[in-house]
């Protein structure tokens, strides 16, 4: 679909705002409606967005498939680890209060990892879907 | 300081292998932290039972929040038992794994199969230490939804089909529990196990609480494989890698009766679930009927797996017979032959998985004449098999003597005599093998002269050696199990 004009421009226009209205989702998720989970599905419709239109290889070369296995496992990674760090800091497992010295920013800051993780997992296992699912079918040098 | 952590770490060490296998990638390194990672629950499963054996139950609030709000994971003398069990079996399987996987699968998929095999033994350690009945679904997601991935790598392209058949079923069973525990919330407004226990009694309610039990009870029987919802068992067992039927096979099941009796003793309550309702009379129907056919449907099968496959669903059989009873004798008998089933049945996996790698597949065929091209590992099936009937000096004996001593006691010299019938059928079974092997010439698919790896050989062999030790030496078992059923009946009245 590289070929029609509407579409390229439109995708242009619309990706870089999709991405960024994801990043609002993930850090207003603590205020409101939101969070980690759709951001992340957000963020990798940019991306599905962007193959559709420029192609499956060029999204392989936007966002690579080492990177995108490794984004499933870091966020898995970050989540367990916050709560390894409430037992490190003293506290139980996932126990955000000791995370700061005031229990509320404590929470925060707790929250605000936990999300961070489960983004970029999210974002990791949308693309990794779509990309065994695009790439069926097909040889290696297509995908 | 440390000890105070062991139950949120026995389940979030092998959780956290998972994702750093990924990242690795090289096979040798996935290996290596997987099993370090089973190594560490399995030690401290152990350090667990010894410490709730000395001090009583231990509790601990997950992110500091206090129980009903918080989620609770609780560890006592049953799922501490549990857990040991579901460890050492991770551990046995995932040393297994080094050769076994290697030969099975395909080199860019062998780091995949440990991601899943942490994620399995994660699934099935947190079903057995949460508190919390909305977290114990989440658990069984993980450990079902791995152990489907899991099935699905066998070598056989049937073991896609299999894995599809486990799917659809393993996720109906799945859905309707969390139907019962969304019904046990609707009446209670709690989701913690022992909140539930104490609000139960005063809820209006009871027709959404009759329908909970209803939903829970086909959903986790789904999950053990009860007769007549064990139709995707066979399969699975039968075309999943080695390593994977050992671990299933002896976890899996055995977890699923792990919350069965959690619920039924623990939530449900004695008088709700054998007075107002007749559940006993049904498990006892459909454990007897289970017994019987399966042990029968097992007798013609040609491929090994399939054979020792039927007969988990007849051996589930007889630990649904031992819930039935809901009798400290009973449940002694529940709660051992878990345990004990779980390792024969292990160490029978692990070996026919030897076999299969020497001969290309465990059947009939490939394993006559057996006995003088594989010493070791007849000797070793024999022993398990022996295990399973029930031969006194072996782990089997015990169970099946407390399964008829709860029968003795409730009057019911019927049952015991139907126990010791049944036995029979696994002879004849059994002695399938030991003839194909002992008494038969060396025919064209039996493998040449020599054992399986020593990395395979060693884990089925210690887990062989542990049925012939935990049925001689039965004061840890016996005594566990017995303070499980203490506490499953005295818990609620």
């Amino acid at each position: 679909m590289k070929r029609q004009m509407v579409l390229r421009v439109v995708g242009k226009l619309f990706i870089p705002y999709m991405l960024l209205f994801a990043l609002y989702v993930q850090f207003h998720g603590d205020f409101g409606p939101g969070g980690g989970f759709q951001a992340g599905v957000i963020a990798a419709a940019a991306i599905i967005l962007y193959a559709l239109i420029f192609g499956l290889p060029a999204a392989r070369r936007l966002a690579p498939d080492p990177i995108v296995e490794a984004m499933v496992a870091l966020g898995v990674l970050l989540f367990a680890g916050v709560g390894v760090a409430g037992i490190v800091l003293g506290g139980n497992y996932l126990d955000y209060f000791v995370l700061d010295g005031d229990p509320v920013a404590g929470q925060h800051r707790g929250i605000f990892w936990v999300e961070a993780g489960v983004g970029i997992t999210v974002t990791g296992v949308m693309l990794k879907i779509f990309y065994m699912f695009a790439g069926r079918g097909r040889s290696l040098d297509e995908r | 300081m440390t000890l105070a952590h062991l139950p949120a770490l026995v389940v979030v060490v092998p959780l956290l292998a998972a994702p750093l296998v990924v990242l690795v990638r090289r096979a040798a390194a996935a290996w290596a932290i997987a099993t370090a990672a089973c190594a560490f629950s399995f030690a401290a499963a152990i350090l667990l039972s010894a410490e709730v054996a000395a001090h009583g139950p231990m509790s601990y609030h997950l992110g500091n929040w206090p129980p009903p709000w918080g989620i609770e994971y609780r560890v006592d003398a049953l799922s501490a038992f549990v857990l040991v069990l579901v460890s050492g079996i991770g551990t046995a399987s995932a040393l297994y794994a080094w050769r076994s996987a290697a030969a099975e699968l395909s080199r860019d998929q062998l780091y995949l199969y440990y991601v899943m095999h942490c994620l399995c033994v994660a699934g099935l350690l947190g079903m057995t230490v949460t508190g919390d009945a909305f977290n114990l679904f989440v658990f069984m997601e993980i450990a079902s939804l791995s152990s489907y991935v899991l099935i699905a790598l066998g070598r056989d392209r049937r073991a896609l089909l299999a894995a599809y058949q486990y799917l659809i079923l393993g996720t109906i069973g799945a859905t309707f529990y969390v139907i019962g525990v969304g019904l046990l919330y609707l009446a209670t407004g709690t989701l913690n196990i022992a909140d539930l226990a104490e609000r139960l009694p005063q809820t209006a309610s009871t027709r959404a609480v009759l329908a909970a039990l209803a939903f829970i009870t086909v959903g986790v029987s789904l999950k053990l494989a009860l007769f007549p919802l064990h139709f995707w068992l066979p399969n699975a067992y039968a075309y999943a890698p080695s390593a994977v039927t050992a671990l299933l096979a002896a976890t899996a099941t055995k977890v699923s009766v792990y919350v069965l009796l959690r619920f039924y003793f623990g939530v449900f309550g004695l008088r709700l679930v054998t007075e107002t309702l007749p559940m006993a009379e049904i498990l006892l129907v459909l454990s007897l009927i289970a017994i019987v056919t399966a042990s029968l449907v097992a007798l013609w099968q040609e491929n090994l797996k399939r054979l020792f496959a039927y007969s988990s669903v007849a051996q589930i059989g007889y630990i649904t017979l031992g819930v039935s009873m809901a009798s400290p004798d009973g449940l002694t008998a529940a709660v051992v032959h878990l345990f004990n089933h779980g390792i024969t049945k292990g160490a029978l996996f692990l070996l026919l998985g030897g076999v299969a790698l020497r001969a290309g597949g465990a059947t009939m065929g490939s394993v006559q004449g057996l006995g003088r091209r594989m010493p070791l590992t007849s000797l070793a099936i024999v022993i398990a098999g022996l295990s399973l009937i029930g031969v006194p000096g072996t782990a089997g004996f015990v169970s099946k003597w407390y399964l008829v001593l709860g029968a003795i006691e409730a009057g019911r010299w019927w049952l015991a005599g139907f126990v010791v019938a049944t036995s029979l059928i696994a002879v004849a079974y059994v002695w399938r093998f030991v003839e194909a092997a002992y008494l038969s010439e060396p025919g064209p698919a039996t493998p040449g002269r020599g054992e399986a790896p020593a990395a395979m050989l060693a884990p089925a062999l210690a887990l062989a050696a542990a049925c012939v030790f935990f049925g001689l030496q039965t004061s840890w078992t016996v005594g566990s199990a017995r303070r499980a059923a203490e506490l499953l009946l005295g818990g609620v009245p």
